[in-house]
């Protein structure tokens, strides 16, 4: 029979690696949810140079570990190009890492829902007399957001999931301190209270996500 | 002068030649139909006069407004792209499908345009769109969306859409395709009332009835050419040029 004795001194350190986590999910999606949509313009550009060089990269990092990429954002600068980076903590290359990967799902679903758009929506607005600007932040864009709300939940929610990578450059994340305790006293239990964490964490990014889904449901 | 002035207008899809020296004038108050088989370029006019599509070669003038003339080597040459913005304050376009934006509200379609793009006073365009409601029948609709209205709902909402900024001309496209045949007679009704007004309108159909009961000319389109163009009653019922018998004869044995 497992010790649960010791649950709430576990939950209390787990506490201070959730906090880590947590600032990895927020950080990453503030700068993957404008970097995805320029990756995805670039995925659409008229330009060959730009669209090949985005397909190649989205084709890149779709198509290899993230927990590789990890690894190669954090020593890649010094291994691969021998440039040593001063003030390059483990925690910058996570975000670095995890924006880059993150940018290029979204880079998709930006896409898909940007083509789903009718023409007739770019035609009417060309007509009334809209900037190509004016037309893309005020009438597609909103649209497009109602749309890819259910493919980013699900990104999202993976996110939260993948946070627990961070381990491979020692950040001190939830689950590198979950696996610290739970090799320290030969027992699950850390494991076990992390995944309970984990789970309450997306649902509570899920139940926000729904939030936002209704919010969007006034028109059709 | 004419209100819509078109001139020896060519246009090619890739081999394909579309429009092959298509003029057209449209005075003050005149409301002309174009009729037509598919394929026969009355869309890809339209498209071209409300500058969805650049012309290859023509000329292309909103009363004193020259949008495009001839260069030397006879491609049409556009004024700058500040004058084109301006220009589409000039005209007004009703979709086929609508085109309403889904995310604002019927009244939000109609004074959005005119607030961010022509810089007019809100509390002003906002007065007068409620007025066009009113007189579309929409008053009650100004804070619904467009997906819960009707087509013929959303036709009328388009149609005030187009009307905001005052354009001295308004191009239908198939303005009825999309509409239950029970609701074209709302649309007919619109397009009437603004005929009597003396709105100048240029109408893409293929409903030979609306034509007959809106226009005071038709025009028979056929290979990207005007065939054919005059009275109604003339060009309906006493075609001169056997092409235009053909399609007549086509329409009235699909429609009886």
């Amino acid at each position: 029979m497992p010790d649960f004795s010791n649950v709430e001194l576990i939950a209390r350190q787990l506490l201070g690696g959730l906090w880590i986590s947590v600032q990895i999910f927020v950080l990453t999606l503030v700068f993957t949810f404008p970097f995805g949509l320029v990756v995805a313009l670039g995925r659409m550009s008229r330009n060959a140079v730009l669209r090949n060089v985005t397909r190649i990269y989205v084709s890149v990092m779709r198509g290899t570990p993230l927990m590789l990429q990890l690894l190669v954002v954090f020593f890649g600068p010094y291994y691969l190009f021998g440039v040593s980076l001063r003030n390059y903590p483990p925690f910058v290359a996570v975000i670095v890492a995890f924006v880059l990967n993150y940018s290029a799902y979204f880079a998709e679903i930006y896409r898909a829902g940007i083509t789903s758009i009718p023409v007739g929506q770019y035609e009417a607005a060309t007509v009334l007399g809209y900037t190509k600007a004016q037309t893309f932040f005020k009438i597609i864009l909103p649209q497009v957001i109602k749309r890819i709300v259910p493919p980013v939940t699900n990104e999202v929610i993976t996110l939260v999931k993948d946070t627990s990578l961070a381990q491979v450059l020692a950040v001190q994340e939830m689950f590198t301190i979950a696996k610290q305790l739970a090799n320290a006293q030969s027992s699950m239990v850390a494991l076990v209270v992390a995944g309970v964490f984990y789970y309450v964490f997306n649902f509570v990014v899920a139940l926000v996500m729904e939030r936002i889904e209704a919010r969007l449901d006034y028109y059709r | 002068m004419a209100v819509l002035r078109i001139e020896n207008l060519h246009k090619s899809f890739g081999t394909l030649d579309v429009l092959k020296g298509l003029s057209l004038s449209v005075e003050q108050g005149e409301v002309v139909a174009v009729i037509g088989p598919s394929g026969s370029g009355k869309s890809t006019l339209l498209r071209c006069a409300t500058l969805l599509e650049t012309m290859d070669r023509g000329t292309l003038a909103f009363g004193d407004s020259v949008v495009a003339r001839e260069g030397a080597d006879g491609r049409s040459v556009y004024v700058g792209k500040n004058e084109l913005r301006q220009v589409k304050a000039l005209f007004g376009l009703v979709f086929q499908n609508f085109n309403l934006f889904p995310h604002y509200s019927v009244l939000k379609n109609i004074i959005d345009a005119p607030i961010c793009v022509q810089r007019r006073r809100p509390d002003e365009v906002r007065e007068e769109a409620l007025a066009l409601l009113d007189k579309m029948g929409l008053k009650s609709k100004a804070d619904a969306y467009p997906f819960q209205l009707s087509g013929g709902q959303q036709q009328r909402v388009s149609i005030a859409r187009a009307l905001i900024n005052h354009p001295e001309i308004l191009f239908f496209d198939e303005p009825t395709s999309a509409l239950d045949p029970e609701l074209t007679g709302e649309i007919l009704k619109v397009i009437r009332q603004l005929a009597a007004e003396h709105m100048t309108m240029v109408i893409v159909t293929h409903e030979i009835d609306f034509a007959r009961n809106v226009a005071d000319r038709v025009v028979f389109m056929a290979g990207g050419v005007i065939v054919e163009q005059g009275r109604p009653a003339d060009v309906l019922d006493h075609p001169q040029q056997e092409r235009t018998r053909a399609f007549l004869a086509k329409m009235s044995s699909v429609n009886p």
